[in-house]
């Protein structure tokens, strides 16, 4: 058992977990932050995509330990101020969800890249999700919510400047 | 999935990693985790202790100098993938690196990692083996071609650790990988590279380990163009065959993506 210290969503946590506990179990079992999915438990689905100092890695393929000191992000901390996040608005204008199993991680993966690259062409987002993966959408949807939700994010930063 | 129990260590520099090793033999580095962790889930591997490696910051770095890139063995596939230095040095090797699996694990694994696994159809064995890069460990450093040994197997000893992988740049180089839908592992790649007077090309994916093809090399030498390895084959014995393709159908790729890779390079 080892003590293992991050913050989660902002929010400061401590707890003395085994070693062997997964990130994913961490946060949906020691935290009840169950937004974060388990899907392949394989690493290829990335249904249970968090970000870690600000990138999306899959949390099913690291230690809780190695998580320490870190500053970790779920789905449930994007939204502010009981207002989503523009990723999340996008994804419901679009219907970029059917039965919303790998939404989670579909959302978490859409931020980190639109904060790489900006306003991308289909192409590249379709690339970009090549580690998500949609049972029921067919990926249309999906790649028009982050289309939209790059063109939003990047106007209301051009509003800002 | 749940692995086996372990006792988790984290070291701060390669000395200690050292030290670790040389306490408790049976125990495995950590680096991204990408592949060990994957394992240890499906208890493929048992490991009582793991020293996670990823943090030491000794071992995180990309210096271009005396003609080479040197790649510390705990730089992320992304650092690779997204260096101005890489791109500029070998944009072959920063392309490589920007294909392997996705961007969540692009953001953990590491050259190091990948290299010391040497899983039969992983990326960066070709290019370190096309590029004659010379791998520095905490003992001592190993040219490529002595290199792989084997599926899963290199010329590391017991409690030797990667600390470098040193890349010589290229006149001209290119990779193109026939990338399995799924797992974007290679089912087959192809590194070919043309450095002065001499050509290497090496295959991942296709075989137990990855391998040069010296008949291609012989050609691409005399004339550096998708033509002169057009008509080249390699059999179809030893080479990997499963539900993806058949050794046949592997071994027609080998021509296939060296003419794609050639042709890109050239």
């Amino acid at each position: 058992m080892t003590v293992v210290s991050m913050t989660v969503n902002e929010k400061p946590v401590s707890l003395d977990v085994e070693d062997r506990t997964l990130l994913v179990y961490f946060l949906r079992e020691n935290m009840r932050l169950t937004g974060t999915h388990i899907g392949c438990d394989t690493s290829q689905c990335g249904a249970c995509v968090v970000h870690i100092d600000g990138k999306a890695v899959k949390s099913c393929t690291m230690f809780a330990v190695q998580a320490q000191g870190a500053q970790v992000t779920t789905i449930e901390g994007l939204a502010k101020d009981g207002k989503l996040h523009p990723v999340q608005e996008a994804f419901r204008d679009n219907h970029g969800l059917q039965c919303g199993f790998c939404t989670p991680g579909m959302i978490m993966t859409a931020v980190d890249m639109i904060r790489r690259k900006g306003v991308m062409d289909r192409a590249t987002i379709r690339h970009e999700l090549e580690g998500n993966i949609c049972r029921c959408t067919g990926y249309v949807n999906i790649v028009s919510a982050i289309e939209d939700a790059s063109k939003r994010i990047a106007g209301s930063a051009e509003k800002a400047a | 999935m749940i692995t086996y129990p372990f006792t988790y260590r984290r070291a701060k520099s390669v000395a200690e990693a050292e030290a670790m090793l040389k306490a408790a033999p049976e125990s495995k580095l950590l680096s991204g985790g990408q592949t060990l962790i994957a394992a240890m889930k499906m208890r493929l591997a048992n490991p009582p202790e793991l020293i996670d490696i990823s943090g030491i910051k000794e071992l995180d770095y990309i210096r271009v100098a005396n003609g080479a890139v040197a790649i510390g063995a705990a730089t992320t596939h992304w650092a690779v993938a997204t260096s101005a230095d890489v791109a500029k040095a070998i944009p072959a090797l920063a392309h490589l690196a920007s294909i392997i699996g996705d961007p969540a694990v692009r953001y953990k694994g590491t050259i190091g990692g990948s290299v010391a696994n040497n899983d039969p159809a992983a990326d960066y064995p070709s290019a370190v083996l096309a590029l004659g890069a010379t791998i520095k460990t905490n003992k001592r450093s190993i040219a490529a071609d002595d290199f792989f040994t084997g599926m899963f197997s290199t010329a590391l000893d017991e409690n030797e650790i990667v600390t470098e992988i040193s890349f010589p740049i290229p006149e001209k180089a290119a990779y193109k990988k026939f990338a399995n839908p799924a797992s974007r592992y290679a089912m087959v790649g192809v590194f070919a590279a043309r450095t002065k007077g001499s050509a290497r090309v090496a295959v991942t994916g296709a075989a137990p380990c990855v391998f040069r093809v010296p008949e291609m090399e012989a050609a691409l030498a005399k004339n550096f163009t998708a033509d002169a390895v057009a008509n080249i084959k390699v059999g179809a014995d030893g080479m990997n065959s499963d539900i993806h393709g058949s050794a046949q159908y592997r071994a027609h790729l080998v021509t296939v993506m060296a003419k794609r890779a050639v042709a890109e390079a050239a």
